[in-house]
């Protein structure tokens, strides 16, 4: 599909745009990171605001973690997310096997050390369309071997 | 045609509030303020009732002598509440539908526009310009 490519394109450029802006960039790697998180965050909420208009509204927060799996993520990722896990305590692990983000890595362990400023936007992309739908929530992701990736969603009880 | 335009934001208070004749404003915010508590209640019911009925549009909330109220609650809990008049007999439901619907596509577009803050009052003149085509044509 065309519209994929663009997206990860201008992903990469935030990302260089982050790191290049920030002078003595490799000290102040956290706070990149935070500002790509909280530039996620926006995205997501506007976007979530858009994808439910034509939805029922959700029965219970599994519910709408698998809209977050289902729908949200053909709409970001072009694909679905390939496992989803709870301990039914406000804990979900979703698991992406091929995330699109990565593609642009070599595969494996060599980058490593540059996934989490790949996987900042989108942490904070989920944690967005969370928010929107009142569901308050810390987001991390992990990557282990290189084009898969996990996220991890903790749901706040307030 | 609507008397009375009102989007409340997730925790209750008004993101924009419009009504036709200025001297009654303050009525209308009460009535307005006084539905919430029907919308909650709708809200609330969903998984008691036996007939699952999840939809975004609530139906008429409640008759007064003068108006009828409307709600809708989009997902992210935000409600719409329209206010028209009792005497409009020839307003259907499915207008009814139609106009919270042109309202819900107007307020996404809002919400997608990176200059608005989630949660301030709405200040566009887009959303403006939908809601005065639903209102009254008072002159």
């Amino acid at each position: 599909m065309a519209d994929e490519a663009p997206f990860q394109l201008l992903h990469s450029e935030l990302i260089h745009y982050i790191y290049q802006s920030e002078h003595g960039a490799d000290t102040d790697n956290a706070r990149n990171i935070t500002k790509l998180e909280a530039m996620g965050f926006r995205v997501g909420q506007g976007l979530m605001e858009r994808l439910t208009k034509d939805t029922a509204r959700f029965k219970d927060e599994l519910d709408v973690m698998k809209f977050i799996c289902k729908d949200f993520w053909t709409c970001v990722f072009k694909k679905q997310i390939d496992n989803l896990r709870t301990n039914h305590q406000g804990i979900y692990v979703l698991q992406d096997n091929k995330f699109r983000l990565l593609g642009s890595l070599s595969a494996g362990k060599q980058y490593l050390e540059h996934a989490p400023k790949f996987l900042a936007f989108s942490c904070g992309l989920v944690r967005g369309a969370l928010c929107s739908l009142g569901v308050r929530s810390i987001v991390t992701a992990e990557a282990a071997v290189m084009p898969a990736c996990k996220f991890q969603v903790m749901i706040q009880k307030s | 045609m609507a008397v009375c335009i009102a989007v409340i934001a997730k925790e209750n208070y008004p993101l924009y509030i419009r009504s036709v004749p200025t001297q009654n404003e303050l009525k209308f915010h009460y009535t307005v303020h006084t539905s919430l508590d029907v919308v909650e209640e709708k809200i609330s019911a969903v998984g008691k009732s036996i007939g699952d009925q999840r939809e975004l549009y609530l139906g008429l909330l409640y008759p007064t002598e003068d108006y009828k109220v409307y709600g809708y609650v989009t997902n992210s809990k935000v409600k719409f509440v329209i206010v028209v008049d009792s005497s409009n007999t020839s307003l259907r439901d499915n207008e009814i539908r139609s106009m919270f619907r042109k309202l819900h596509n107007s307020f996404t577009d809002v919400m997608c526009n990176p200059f608005h803050n989630p949660g301030d009052p709405i200040q566009s003149k887009a959303f403006d310009g939908i809601v005065s085509g639903m209102m009254v044509q008072s002159s």
